[in-house]
């Protein structure tokens, strides 16, 4: 098996188990936001989408498909796609916490 | 220090910064800075990257962004508590798509430099990133035109549907396996994208409209794997370790709501949930012979008016009537006359996990009132008036004592322990379950029919003037 894919596997799977530690502890009460904010982590696809944009210009590709061009196409619907995830989904679960309020002790 | 060592030491703090704001999530008190700090994490992931690929195509980049940064602040903004499951649905959708698209792109960069060849290991994670990736995309389009009423939340079923989607699952490995390791074929490779995403549609087709809360968890948890298998592809620590946590996140969320449906997540996986045979089969079941006492609006305020203590049990009506600020006045005006007021909380209730918590909370219900069901279940035997609103098969008693029905075993809220029961309701119709409710025939529960909102209303002016 090649090192990086090992080291990838490593990787992903004590990412897995610490997210179960962490994320069996948060109550019902702040489900909806966790699944908007974890969201908006998933958008972190953005990152690979740069990736991708950058290295279609990088190197250059004997035209299949329109070579480059689909690439970068593609690469782009991929940025904006990650980017509506990461602006919407972090913007929308502070809109919902800031709506989570204690009791007021004056009461 | 290379750049290249700096970056990836900045790419391991957006990780820490990942996992310490979800863990931050544990207690709403700390929950909106947890927030920040993901936000914060991303940022850094962002820019890193940008100085990493030295701007290449920032251009491009930026228009991109730029877009999808509108896109998102504005729907942010824009929609309505009541619609976050179906934003929640489309999101993930977009998340899934993204990924897609990086496997896609990847696997056409080897295809189009006839220099490199694509090692085996980097095929499988990119044939893996686009089934998941394409799954996840039209998957969540499915769920998102579902919730949004764009088409029939009833489940649309077909003969030998398992069979199909298995089917499907299976040709699709095996065109992936003939694509990385025999001949990377265009043509092969496109059918391929083509049927992960007919997959999509037939996995989430025949699920129905109150069974969402599982779907969009698992779609949740499909997005973030889709991210890690992205990971793989472009060999990125930060995309598989994000995507694992979302991966993880969803998978948590998806096996709460089996719990609290009482479905295994095989069962939900394959998708026969909510069929339609099930529901015919539990249809005949019905014995609920007996009178209804029904009740006004007026009655039903005065009898809160002279409660000791009253419970609301929110279900997807209240969220439909749009009742959550009327429900909070009824509570503002009871509380004021000194009876105790709580709220209960199924874990299934509305269409996303957490829905009604994040209704009330919008009403501005101080969340210390509201209450899980595990925290709840005890108080209803000492409890005056049990308020059901627009909830249906999670306070169905059947669920505790009765076998035959399809709801034995669900876990549900015991409302009918409680002194006195007022049930809100549009109409006698069956709950999503197509199961009679036979707390509506309970000689202690009182109904009473009409909008949920204006109902809640009416008796928010009895009580005040009783």
């Amino acid at each position: 098996m090649p090192e990086a894919l090992l080291n990838n596997l490593y990787i992903f799977v004590l990412a897995m188990f610490t997210g179960f530690e962490v994320i069996t502890k948060v109550p019902p009460l702040l489900h909806t936001p966790l699944m908007s904010g974890s969201n908006a982590i998933s958008g972190i696809s953005v990152v690979g989408a740069i990736i991708i944009v950058a290295a279609a210009t990088q190197a250059v590709l004997p035209g299949i498909w329109g070579g480059n061009t689909l690439i970068l196409v593609l690469g782009v619907i991929a940025v904006t796609m990650g980017m509506i995830n990461v602006a919407g989904g972090f913007l929308v679960t502070d809109r919902m916490l800031e709506m989570f309020k204690k009791k007021p002790e004056a009461n | 220090m290379d750049f290249f060592t700096l970056a990836n030491l900045s790419y391991l703090v957006s990780a820490a910064l990942f996992i310490f704001g979800l863990k931050r999530l544990q207690s709403p008190a700390t929950a909106r800075s947890g927030n920040f700090m993901a936000a914060v994490g991303m940022t850094i992931a962002i820019i890193v990257t940008l100085l990493e690929t030295n701007f290449a195509n920032w251009q491009m980049i930026l228009v991109g962004g730029i877009i999808g940064a509108l896109i998102g602040s504005i729907s942010a903004r824009a929609v309505q508590m009541t619609n976050m499951p179906q934003m929640v649905g489309i999101f993930n959708g977009f998340g899934g798509g993204a990924s897609a698209l990086v496997a896609i792109s990847e696997f056409l960069r080897y295809l189009g430099d006839p220099s490199i060849t694509m090692p085996g290991d980097s095929g499988v994670s990119i044939i893996l990133g686009t089934l998941i990736g394409a799954v996840t995309f039209s998957g969540s389009m499915v769920a998102f035109a579902k919730l949004q009423n764009w088409m029939t939340g009833a489940p649309i079923t077909w003969p030998l549907q398992k069979s199909l989607n298995s089917t499907l699952l299976l040709s699709i490995l095996a065109l992936g396996t003939y694509v990385v390791f025999f001949d990377m074929n265009p043509t092969v490779f496109l059918v391929l994208l083509g049927l992960a995403l007919v997959l999509g549609v037939t996995s989430v087709i025949p699920i129905g409209g109150a069974d969402m809360p599982v779907v969009i968890s698992l779609l949740n948890s499909y997005s973030g794997l889709a991210a890690a298998a992205a990971g793989f592809v472009v060999n990125n620590n930060v995309l598989i370790i994000s995507g694992s946590l979302v991966g993880a996140s969803g998978l948590i969320l998806t096996n709460i709501m089996c719990v609290g449906m009482n479905r295994s997540l095989a069962n939900v996986l394959f998708g026969a949930v909510g069929t339609a045979d099930v529901v015919a089969g539990s249809v005949g079941a019905g014995d609920a012979a007996g009178t209804v006492r029904d009740v006004s609006a007026e009655e039903a305020g005065m009898i809160l008016a002279y409660a000791k203590s009253v419970i609301f049990v929110p279900g997807y009506g209240m969220a439909v009537a749009q009742a959550q600020h009327a429900v909070r006045e009824l509570a503002d005006v009871l509380k004021n006359r000194g009876v105790d007021v709580k709220y209960a909380v199924h874990p299934v209730a509305g269409r996303m996990p957490g829905h009604m918590n994040v209704l009330l909370a919008e009403a501005n219900v101080p969340y210390d009132e509201l209450y899980d069901m595990d925290d709840i279940n005890h108080a209803f035997p000492t409890t005056t008036v049990a308020v059901v609103i627009g909830a249906n098969d999670v306070v169905n008693p059947a669920a505790r004592h009765d076998t035959t029905s399809p709801l034995y075993g669900m876990p549900i809220l015991n409302v009918d322990e409680a002194e006195h029961i007022i049930v809100l309701k549009r109409s006698m119709r069956a709950g999503f379950a197509g199961v009679e409710n036979e707390l509506f025939f309970h000689p202690k529960t009182m109904m009473l029919f009409g909008d949920a909102k204006d109902s809640v209303q009416a008796m928010v002016t009895e009580a005040k003037s009783a």
